[in-house]
């Protein structure tokens, strides 16, 4: 089973967009084809504390949640969220924080979280449109311009040397 | 969402979609994590949907649409179901006309909750059929078949979901269904729906006939099945452990129960045999592995460490293939708190100045408990504020007992606080009491649905309100205070210290709306307003938000 599973956990802090973001990836996998669990815990998120979710995908996925140390990637919202995920990450997995893209760019605090989805969709095989087509679908129309601008800021900005995990439906 | 549409939903999605297709007359509960989004999914869809004041009534309303021979799904979170458990045991011996099925959505691991109970006990406990759930797929399709069992049986239904059910997305594929709706109308059967002692025995009776009948479906459903690989270790599971089983142990073979009341114990017999060695997953109490081992069948379950919390597949390998569990320092995470700006820190910054005694109650508010507040001292269950602060004021030495105060939200206030306040005008402590319902005009805790103090529906139409200062007059409480806490003003202070410095019984409304909701409810009132004014077409657009 292990590579026929991409797993990226979210975190971040209530309010961060932590859920929107793993739901606008979850959905963006799942129309390009993948099968997808996407799971959370909410519950007293909106009071501050911290989020995670967990977004898996390939041909089939089983539990939804991503087991510990075999994450491929931690999206981070807010770099003192590393350290309690950091025994999700698998060895030799990716970490993306804002710290990895110009988040001087990003068109405001609020689209962090799609700036780093830009940066993810360099290491998968899902097509720009798609992910564009899902953010017009989950954003408010009114937001959807400065979240685009976001995403293509996180995807051409950022600085990590890229060594892609790209796996298809077979 | 025509059938055969691939869709990504939620667990508690696939339930309110499953309902719409099922045409399901009425949707009835109580907001709470993990279960409140089952409702509002299937109001969103269109369906007639409404927030009860509590579970119980929930489940009354959900009997008396049954009893009429039409559909209803009544929804609430594991500790709902306490609360309903009087109806429900009832509703066993009487049976339904129309399909009830009962959400029961535990939390396993306490995301959100008091406690971790595990609710598959009450349907034993009951009497009543109870299916589980591993995915939004079987969310959707377990529904439906509740529906039909409901029906076939003349028996209420549980629904057991976890957390990670009810909040996950997977994969749902709608398919097309044929249940045919009855016209409501009464059809008079009082000797089974009167439960007098001579009628209750007849219907005893009845329900365990209808269980041990059941008993055979479960043995032959198709919701009960294996799927035989290696044969040197088999599992037995249901609900969520079986996705974590599968992945912890893609290669051993699997005994995968979705219906698990009554258990198809024959079926479970035949599988133990067929395998060297059988392992029980199952999260939470060891329901699976007891009723098992009762019936003399060899089966091994997990060491007690894998009763607390989530299960996980990590924690499913160890289950499986041995090995102790290791508790893992990990570093926590932020702790939620109550919002900057929130009022409630007022009033706990003066609650915590006074050094009183809070005995407090469930929803945001309880996180006064944490730093730099530390201003509550208990908190058991909805609406247990307002006992235990009664019950601390008759026990203490004055001197103490003066100090108590019991401290409520307004939903929970309408949900389990009233009976409380009847007890208080009724057996009133020596020192009196102080009440503090903290009014900030929405269910805040678990994401600003509506309750009947707000006027408004789920849907957030306007209804009649229930005004909690006529509740609380009409009870007869004579001293009762409405102030606005917030920060500059010192009218909280004030009150506070003339109700603590009297041994009379006081009811403090802290009222001013939720910081996160109060964006939201200006734009109900300009919907209110602008229905009141214009057409037909402005109020959809305003429904619509």
């Amino acid at each position: 089973m292990p590579g026929e599973v991409i797993n990226v956990l979210i975190a971040g802090l209530g309010g961060q967009g932590v859920l929107t973001a793993s739901d606008i990836l979850a959905f963006t996998a799942f129309e390009y084809g993948f099968d997808v669990k996407k799971s959370e815990l909410k519950g007293m998120s909106q009071r501050g504390g911290s989020v995670t979710s967990d977004v898996r995908f390939g041909k089939k996925v089983w539990s939804p949640m991503i087991p510990p140390g075999e994450a491929d990637y931690l999206l981070i919202l807010e770099s003192t969220q590393v350290e309690p995920n950091l025994h999700m990450l698998k060895k030799g997995g990716v970490i993306i924080t804002p710290g990895d893209v110009d988040i001087s760019q990003v068109p405001s605090k609020q689209t962090a979280n799609t700036a780093l989805l830009g940066a993810l969709s360099i290491y998968l095989p899902i097509p720009e449109e798609i992910w564009l087509k899902v953010i017009s679908k989950i954003v408010a129309e009114k937001h959807f311009e400065k979240n685009k601008v976001a995403f293509l800021i996180g995807k051409t900005t950022y600085k990590k040397n890229i060594v892609p995990n790209l796996i298809k439906i077979v | 969402m025509d059938a055969g549409e691939r869709l990504l939903l939620t667990g508690d999605e696939a339930v309110g979609l499953a309902a719409i297709h099922c045409r399901v007359f009425l949707g009835t509960g109580y907001p709470g994590t993990p279960s409140t989004e089952i409702l509002e999914y299937f109001s969103h869809l269109g369906g007639k949907a409404q927030w009860a004041p509590n579970e119980k009534v929930a489940l009354e309303v959900g009997i008396g649409v049954a009893f009429s021979g039409a559909r209803s799904l009544v929804t609430m979170k594991h500790v709902g179901l306490n609360v309903a458990s009087d109806p429900l045991f009832s509703v066993a011996y009487t049976g339904v006309d129309g399909g009830l099925v009962v959400v029961s959505a535990d939390d396993p691991g306490m995301a959100s909750s008091q406690n971790e109970q595990d609710n598959r006990r009450y349907a034993v406990a009951a009497g009543v059929p109870m299916f589980e759930p591993s995915d939004a797929q079987e969310a959707y399709d377990f529904t439906i078949a509740a529906f039909e069992l409901s029906e076939k049986y003349k028996i209420p239904v549980l629904l057991r979901m976890t957390t990670r059910v009810c909040h996950s997305r997977t994969a749902v594929v709608p398919r097309k269904i044929n249940l045919s709706v009855t016209e409501p109308s009464y059809n008079k059967s009082a000797e089974t729906k009167v439960l007098i002692p001579a009628y209750a025995r007849a219907a005893h009776k009845r329900l365990r006939k209808k269980l041990s009948e059941l008993k055979d479906w479960s043995e032959n459903s198709a919701y009960n099945y294996s799927i035989m690989k290696d044969r040197t270790i088999g599992i037995i599971t249901s609900g969520i452990s079986y996705v974590h089983s599968v992945e912890a142990a893609p290669d051993v073979s699997i005994l995968k129960l979705g219906f698990t009341y009554p258990l198809p114990m024959n079926k479970i017999a035949e599988f133990v045999k067929s395998v060297k060695r059988c392992v029980v997953v199952e999260e939470g109490d060891p329901y699976l592995y007891e009723t098992i081992r009762a019936a003399g069948i060899p089966v091994e379950g997990k060491s007690e460490s894998f009763r607390f919390g989530e299960l996980n597949v990590q924690r499913v390998r160890q289950i499986i293939f041995g090995g102790e569990e290791v508790e893992r320092k990990i570093p926590s995470g932020k702790a939620p708190q109550l919002c900057d700006g929130c009022q409630y820190r007022v009033v706990y910054d003066i609650l915590h100045k006074f050094g009183c005694i809070v005995a407090g109650d469930i929803g945001c508010y309880t996180l006064g408990v944490l730093p730099p507040f530390n201003a509550m001292d208990t908190c058991l269950c909805m609406g247990a504020s307002i006992g235990v602060g009664l019950g601390l004021r008759h026990a203490l030495p004055p001197e103490q007992a003066r100090k108590v105060v019991s401290v409520i939200g307004d939903s929970t206030f309408i949900h389990s606080g009233i009976t409380g306040l009847v007890e208080m005008v009724y057996n009133p402590p020596p020192t009196g009491h102080v009440v503090i319902i903290l009014d900030n005009q929405t269910t805040a805790m678990t994401v600003l649905q509506e309750h009947p103090g707000t006027g408004r529906k789920l849907n957030h139409e306007p209804t009649n309100q229930v005004v909690l200062e006529e509740v609380v007059k009409g009870v007869g409480v004579k001293n009762l205070y409405i102030v606005e806490p917030r920060v500059g003003s010192d009218s909280f202070e004030k009150v506070l210290t003339e109700a603590l410095n009297r041994d009379a019984l006081t009811v403090i409304i802290a009222r001013r709306p939720c910081l996160l909701a109060s964006k939201k409810l200006k734009e109900f009132e300009r919907c209110e307003e602008k229905q009141e004014l214009s057409s037909n077409k402005e109020k959809k657009q305003c429904q619509a938000k």
